[in-house]
């Protein structure tokens, strides 16, 4: 069954134009990877699905209902959560408090406290200190449990390997499968190709606001995503 | 022995200022916002219980249980209904637009109740005391105030750090957008920031009723004690707002004791020299 599509999405930044027609339909259970380069448009996609930037109403259908011109509040609510590009951890509340946010939006579902301590522990130890005095990769997975306390069905998680080390990155998709297990559908944006396409069901590739290519990893060849990448 | 007597009637006089400055930095904390008719709102609070005690008949005491309601909910209205459009970008709608609301509220208060000094009546409370030693005594009035004090601003502690409404407000001033993200609807908190900043001033207005006069035009020198206090105590501390009014009040005692027209004067120059001498304020929140 279809969870989310998006149909001929356009945003905008005053009068810049930064999504072109994106076409996007991501079914229950799936993971969809979005990749494309600096700039192609990946975090708007991700921001105007939230809400965060506003969308004609019918563009954006969520479980068949039009959701576009939806405030975020509302789009949380019904179970689509955010891990921004950047992390975004609020600076001035604890890991706990950061994590507890995410319970602002009031749904209820598997995930807990304590059930996102026994995802990442080392957020337990750490959970009375700053958000700002863990590690880069610590932050990343705050991030992820902030989202998961929204217990949302459908995570869009933008670039969480950004600025961490590979082995940091390994570790932060090392929690993927087990959030899938909880029957959440993602949709991950990542800049890492092959760290794209070695969890995703379908790949979408984004270039200069427009999909230049959408298949399975599998029946996709490496030329193919080079020139739907790069446009050369 | 007048001079010890004083001082500490000035201490406990700053739990008023406190409770001013810490309306004003509960605004300007959770959504930047520079609260120029802060002043205003504490006089019309304070005309508010005025009327309240002269319809019913009440004490100026237990009219809190109509004017601090009262003064949320304006709160919250006002905030829903005009302020929020001025949020968002540029820090000088707000207050261009507030500073406005300062002028409408003087002169409505102006029509309504004429230029005349106004004062609440409490009967022998305002002047009995605690006799300590023969020549020291304790207010019971400057006492409750600075109890009254310290119970509101250790209650507002708890609301921001161990509530979950406490804890938008505190994600909403680090980052609006991201809270948005987990379900804060900000148009909401900033409108219950501005009710609650409103009903603290408003016990404040009351008190301060009781113990000066207020006028139409009171309301600018009321919003420079709050801001003062603010600064003194160091931006984003409560418990510093309450030292920055305790300071505060004890200059200003200290100014009237040399001379009864310093009073305010000497408050400005103990700002002034925190200012210089520690320009983040006595108990600055840790830097960022
Ligand atoms: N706040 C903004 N104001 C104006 N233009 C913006 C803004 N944010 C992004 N853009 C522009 O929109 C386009 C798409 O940006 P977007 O951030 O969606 O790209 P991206 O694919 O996420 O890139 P990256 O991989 O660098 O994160 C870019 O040309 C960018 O310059
Ligand atoms: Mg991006």
């Amino acid at each position: 069954m279809t969870l989310l599509a998006t149909l001929g999405l356009t945003a905008f930044y005053g009068d810049f134009q930064a999504l072109f027609g994106v076409d996007l339909t991501v079914a229950e259970g799936e993971a969809v990877a979005i990749i494309g380069a600096n700039g192609a448009g990946k975090s708007t996609l991700l921001r105007t699905i939230s809400g965060l930037l506003p969308a004609p109403r019918e563009r954006i259908l969520y479980r068949g209902q039009a959701i576009g011109a939806l405030p975020p509040a509302d789009i949380v609510a019904r179970g689509v959560a955010l891990v921004p590009e950047g992390r975004r951890l609020f600076p001035s509340l604890s890991v706990e408090e950061n994590l507890l946010m995410g319970q602002q939006c009031g749904r209820k579902g598997p995930w807990t406290l304590d059930r996102v301590y026994r995802l990442f522990p080392m957020l337990r130890e750490r959970r009375r200190q700053p958000a700002t005095s863990l590690s880069g990769g610590q932050q990343q997975m705050a991030a992820i449990g902030r989202a998961l306390m929204t217990n949302p069905e459908l995570l869009l998680c933008d670039e969480i390997s950004l600025g961490l080390a590979p082995v940091i990155i390994r570790d932060v998709y090392a929690a993927l499968p087990g959030i899938r297990g909880e029957g959440t559908t993602l949709i991950v944006v990542e800049q890492d190709v092959n760290r794209a396409l070695g969890i995703a069901d379908r790949v979408y590739c984004l270039q200069e606001g427009r999909v230049t290519l959408e298949g399975r990893p599998s029946d996709l060849t490496r030329e193919q995503i080079k020139l739907a990448y790069f446009g050369v | 022995m007048d001079w010890i007597n004083a001082i500490i009637q000035g201490a406990l006089i700053g739990g008023l200022y406190a409770l001013f400055a810490a309306g004003l930095s509960l605004m300007f904390g959770v959504m930047r916002l520079v609260n120029i008719a802060h002043g205003d709102l504490i006089v019309l609070a304070s005309y508010l219980a005025l009327v309240v005690v002269e319809t019913l008949g009440l004490s100026p005491f237990v009219s809190l249980a109509i004017v601090v309601p009262a003064m949320f909910v304006l709160g919250y209205a006002l905030q829903r209904g005009l302020l929020n459009f001025t949020l968002g970008g540029d820090i000088l709608p707000p207050l261009l637009v507030t500073f406005g609301l300062s002028i409408i509220i003087q002169n409505a208060l102006l029509e309504g109740f004429s230029a005349d000094d106004q004062k609440l009546q409490v009967g022998g409370f305002e002047t009995a005391s605690i006799q300590i030693t023969d020549q020291l005594a304790i207010g019971w009035f400057p006492a409750a105030i600075f109890l009254t004090a310290v119970v509101v601003i250790a209650l507002l502690e708890l609301l921001l750090y161990r509530t979950a409404l406490g804890r938008a407000f505190r994600a909403t001033s680090d980052d609006p957008d991201t809270a948005k993200l987990y379900g804060v609807r900000n148009q909401h908190v900033f409108a219950l920031a501005t009710g609650i900043s409103l009903a603290v001033i408003s016990i404040a207005a009351v008190f301060l009723a009781v113990r000066t006069t207020f006028d139409p035009a009171s309301g600018p020198a009321r919003l420079i004690f709050a801001f003062e206090a603010v600064i003194i105590g160091g931006l984003g501390s409560l418990w510093g707002t309450l030292a920055g009014g305790v300071v505060l009040g004890v200059a200003q005692a200290i100014g009237a004791q040399l001379n009864p027209g310093w009073e305010t004067l000497a408050g400005h120059v103990a700002f002034l020299v925190v200012l210089v001498i520690r320009p983040r304020g006595l108990f600055p929140k840790l830097a960022d």
